[in-house]
């Protein structure tokens, strides 16, 4: 019998919402209790600030160039490498509980397999193309139940709803307008966008169903498996609807505005000046570049008492999945596995949160998106001291860092390093840096930013697109400038450190996919 | 409103593919992800994998320039116009342009993005001399084995 495997994800979870990255508002101690025992990462950076990319990049622990899917709505293929894969053949009974998004949500054609396995309510498919040549479950799991942000559709959590508590589909706000655009459509007490009040008890909200149906699949296994399980908890992605009885437990009018809020319209303006032009066009509502925030809404019309209100709710979202998470804990415990659990505990990417006046998320490579928190507690029979992990990482490294919780060696078409256990571990592999891509092309707004993070510096060179023409770029010393506020990028006092990030960044870029993979829907 | 456009370049003499093209009958049978089809006058009603109905009008059926056009119906969209031309390359092969245009833009996106895979699956049946769409329009197999070859018609 070897060590079990929970692989916990979040999504868009930014890096100061939890306690024990000094985190104030959200109360999280199950996941504070995990890095207390376990590795806490001070720079766990995404490779793609956007869902489907960056959890295709766990999957396959590859780059978004390696395994194509270089902007959401290209879907992964499903012959795609896969660790789960890996675990599978190598005995673990594998599972997928939450959401995917591996492949596109809007699917009127019904041509990706993860929704055409909800609509049938089928656990997986059998003899689906392996990465190999050979067959097996789809991408590694034997056991999928699906669910995303709300109530509407076909996946899993959608039909769960619906057969037990119809009345409540219509409870969640809804994510998409009639145009299905992002919804910009303002609630709760201020008018913010995404924001809504959600009548559902907190046992019918996707975050419990989650848990639940983890905990339901875990009592399904016998005593001496070995398992891999990935619970992926939809929240606290927008929209900020969690269930108005828990609403309560954090008054929007007692949160602080976050620290990387400038709060007069000038100071917000001089920052986002010294950026690339998108940053700006898009705070004033001129240029919307990317799918994944409200077309509608103009990020200059926050205010604060709207951040407030997000941040609370942000921040309550995140307190229901730390006691879930610790509701799935204390069933592993009642089975007698608790020794034997390695837990990770992770997110896609983060959210802008307020900072620089901007919510939501698209190709703006700051700490906001970039900065995730990342908790790894090892079983505790493996022996592993606790630590705290300053050198850059990755979501590249988790796949080989399962493959080497079972004991397997990573594989060759693995791109990362399995996580270090403290920084002298991650000083002595060569551990020192990690990339970020971004490439969108919607209607005709191209955008493409490539970034490293190295030495306590973020660096990003802009290619030529819409806006922009291959000269600009980011430089930012993270010590220094914490909020990055102070872009160095045309600073002569730092125009050999910027070459020298520069050369990094380009000679360090990963193999493309073969050919370029088409954007086949919005998300 | 948004644009969309893909492009495919087939080894097979536009004629052959027009006769593909032209039949808004058999679009299911290159066009993944449709079960089926019906046409009445000039109306198209596809349906789609998840099970929905969506009715079109076909606009241009026109066999000189091979063009087709047409609109789908349904209250979501304020506009939609979708052209397909089939361009002679002069070499036995041609170009196969899908373009998409809609209001809402994302629809563009939404039922656009779905034409790539159609214009894949019509070359692959093209280029094999096997598919259903070929077989519907009685399309030789064998001839068009050797055009997969390089051979001429």
């Amino acid at each position: 019998m070897g060590r079990k495997i929970l692989f916990v994800t979040t999504d868009q979870q930014r890096y100061d919402t939890l306690g024990c990255n000094g985190g104030n508002i959200a109360r999280t101690p199950v996941v504070d209790a995990l890095a207390a025992s376990g590795v806490r990462y001070e720079r766990a950076v995404p490779q793609s600030v956007v869902c489907m990319p960056s959890r295709s990049t766990m999957l396959t622990g590859q780059y978004p160039t390696t395994h194509g899917v270089w902007m959401n709505g290209v879907p992964l293929p499903v012959d795609a490498p896969s660790v789960a894969a890996l675990l599978y053949r190598a005995g673990y009974r594998t599972a997928l509980v939450g959401k995917p998004h591996f492949e596109p949500f809007l699917d009127p054609f019904g041509k990706f397999t993860e929704n055409v396995l909800a609509v049938q309510g089928r656990e997986t498919a059998e003899n689906q193309p392996w990465f190999d040549g050979s067959t097996g479950p789809h991408r590694g799991f034997e056991h999928l139940e699906f669910s995303t942000h709300g109530g509407a559709g076909n996946l899993h959590y959608a039909r769960w709803l619906s057969e037990n508590h119809p009345e409540a589909i219509g409870m969640f706000y809804q994510v998409l307008d009639a145009t299905l655009e992002v919804n910009a459509a303002g609630g709760g007490e201020n008018g913010a966008p995404q924001v809504h009040v959600n009548e559902m008890p907190k046992e019918w909200y996707h975050t419990d169903w989650v848990a639940e149906r983890t905990i339901s699949w875990l009592d399904s296994l016998q005593a001496d498996d070995d398992w891999f399980c990935w619970m992926s908890f939809p929240d606290p992605h927008h929209p900020w609807d969690p269930p108005k009885d828990e609403v309560g437990r954090i008054n929007w009018r007692d949160v602080d505005l976050p620290a990387g809020y400038p709060t007069t319209s000038a100071e917000r303006e001089r920052i986002l000046d010294a950026k690339p032009r998108h940053w700006r066009k898009w705070y004033d509502g001129e240029l919307v570049s990317n799918y994944e925030a409200p077309k509608h809404w103009v990020p200059a019309t926050l205010t604060p008492d709207q951040l407030r209100e997000v941040t609370a709710l942000n921040a309550v979202e995140c307190e229901l999945i730390d006691e879930a998470l610790g509701r799935v804990m204390a069933a592993i415990a009642a089975r007698g596995w608790g020794d034997d659990v390695d837990v990770i505990f992770t997110t896609d990417h983060g959210e802008l949160g307020g900072d620089f006046g901007l919510m939501f998320k698209g190709p703006y490579h700051v700490d906001g998106l970039m900065r995730l928190p990342l908790i790894w507690r090892p079983a505790p029979s493996a022996g592993l001291d606790p630590a705290v992990v300053s050198r850059p990482v990755g979501l590249v490294d988790l796949a080989p860092t399962f493959c080497t919780i079972a004991g397997l060696a990573p594989a060759d078409w693995m791109q990362g390093k399995p996580l270090p256990v403290h920084d002298a571990d991650a000083d002595a592999r060569g551990i020192d840096k990690a990339l970020t891509e971004w490439d969108s092309e919607l209607f005709g707004v191209a955008v493409y930013l490539r970034t490293i993070t190295r030495d306590g510096w973020v660096c990003t060179a802009y290619k030529p697109g819409f806006v922009h023409d291959g000269t600009e770029g980011e430089l930012y010393n993270l010590a220094n400038d914490p909020l990055q506020q102070v872009n160095l990028w045309e600073d002569p006092a730092y125009s050999s450190t910027r070459s020298d990030l520069v050369a990094d960044l380009w000679d360090s870029q990963p193999e493309p996919h073969s050919p370029r993979m088409p954007l086949i829907a919005p998300v | 409103m948004a644009t969309l456009r893909r492009e495919i370049r087939i080894h097979a003499p536009a004629s052959e593919v027009w006769k593909v093209v032209g039949r808004p009958e058999i679009l299911h049978l290159w066009f993944p992800g449709l079960t089926n089809c019906t046409v009445d006058g000039n109306v198209r009603i596809i349906f789609l994998g998840s099970g929905m109905p969506m009715p079109e009008e076909i606009i241009t059926n026109d066999s000189l320039q091979r063009r087709f056009q047409y609109r789908i119906t349904v209250p979501i969209f304020k506009f939609h116009l979708a052209t397909v031309d089939v361009i002679d390359l002069f070499d036995d092969t041609c170009l196969v342009v899908y373009s998409t245009e809609a209001d809402p833009g994302v629809m563009a996106l939404v039922i656009g993005g779905a034409t790539t895979g159609a214009l894949e699956e019509l070359r692959k049946q093209f280029e094999s001399g096997v598919g259903p769409a070929l077989d519907a329009v009685g399309i030789n197999s064998n001839i068009n084995s050797s055009v997969a070859a390089g051979g001429t018609v």
